[in-house]
């Protein structure tokens, strides 16, 4: 379900049902998150990327009012070049994977079902990963300052 | 029962679609919509080497999981500076097809 609508994220042509699919895409990756046991990183994924990142997707499509786009001619060697890249790059992954001894074991079960992966990973952010994370904070800062002075009207 | 393999073949098959968004379609945003999905798609096999990897107590390796949460984060970075930049673009020039856009070819 998720590569279904991974598909349709490119496919389509209107950029609201392309992000649509998308989000529905990220929800369905979520549910693989949790499948793998990570069920903190399924919940961020759901939080940040279907709530926060496909929210801020949909507002700049509606601001900038993009319909669906007027049926241009499509320069169809230079999709079949790149459908062509990008099947070649699937067959070098799948190549590699198959070669790859480990990737048909099965998953070694876990000591226990309960989960507390939040408190493992918080102690391991703050203990092992405490620079990473402040530098993260200086990224994001910059990045909201950036993203203010861009959009900002010119005014003088 | 499912294995690391098919994990990886998914993760490989949802990259691959994010690529070949970046390469055929001409349309801004949703180039940036497909560079979600490679990253995404790194995550997915982050994830799933992460449950793999499973130490001596039982518990999987927390430290790719740490790496996804700084990956999902510079991702949100990126994507509001990336459409901060589009819509300044889109003010400029009313576009946001990437062959309207070629001041820089030579």
């Amino acid at each position: 379900m998720m590569l279904v609508f991974g598909v349709a994220v490119v496919i389509n042509r209107n950029p609201v049902a392309s992000a649509l699919s998308l989000v529905v895409s990220f929800l369905a990756l979520a549910a693989l998150f949790m499948s793998l046991d990570a069920y903190f990183i399924g919940i961020i994924q759901v939080l940040v990327y279907a709530g926060a990142i496909m929210v801020l997707f949909l507002f700049i499509i509606m601001l900038l009012d993009l319909r669906a786009e007027e049926l241009r001619k499509i320069n169809w060697v230079a999709s079949a070049g790149g459908l062509a890249v990008a099947l070649a790059l699937m067959v070098q992954i799948f190549a590699v994977i198959g070669r790859f001894s480990l990737a048909k074991q099965t998953f070694p079960s876990l000591a226990r079902s309960t989960s507390d992966d939040v408190h493992r990973i918080g102690l391991l952010l703050f203990d092992n990963y405490n620079l990473p994370f402040q530098i993260i904070g200086v990224v994001i800062l910059v990045a909201t300052i950036g993203a203010v002075m861009l959009s900002r009207r010119e005014t003088r | 029962m499912v294995t690391l393999g098919d994990y990886l073949i998914v993760s490989g098959i949802l990259f691959t679609i994010g690529f070949a968004g970046v390469m055929v379609r001409r349309n801004i945003i949703i180039i940036l919509m497909a560079l979600e999905l490679m990253l995404n798609a790194a995550n997915l096999s982050l994830v799933a080497f992460s449950r793999f990897h499973v130490d001596p107590s039982g518990a999987p390796n927390y430290n790719s999981q740490v790496f996804v949460f700084f990956v999902i984060t510079v991702a949100a970075a990126e994507v509001a500076v990336g459409l901060a930049i589009v819509v300044a673009l889109f003010r400029l020039r009313q576009t946001t097809h990437v062959e309207d856009i070629t001041s820089l070819k030579f």
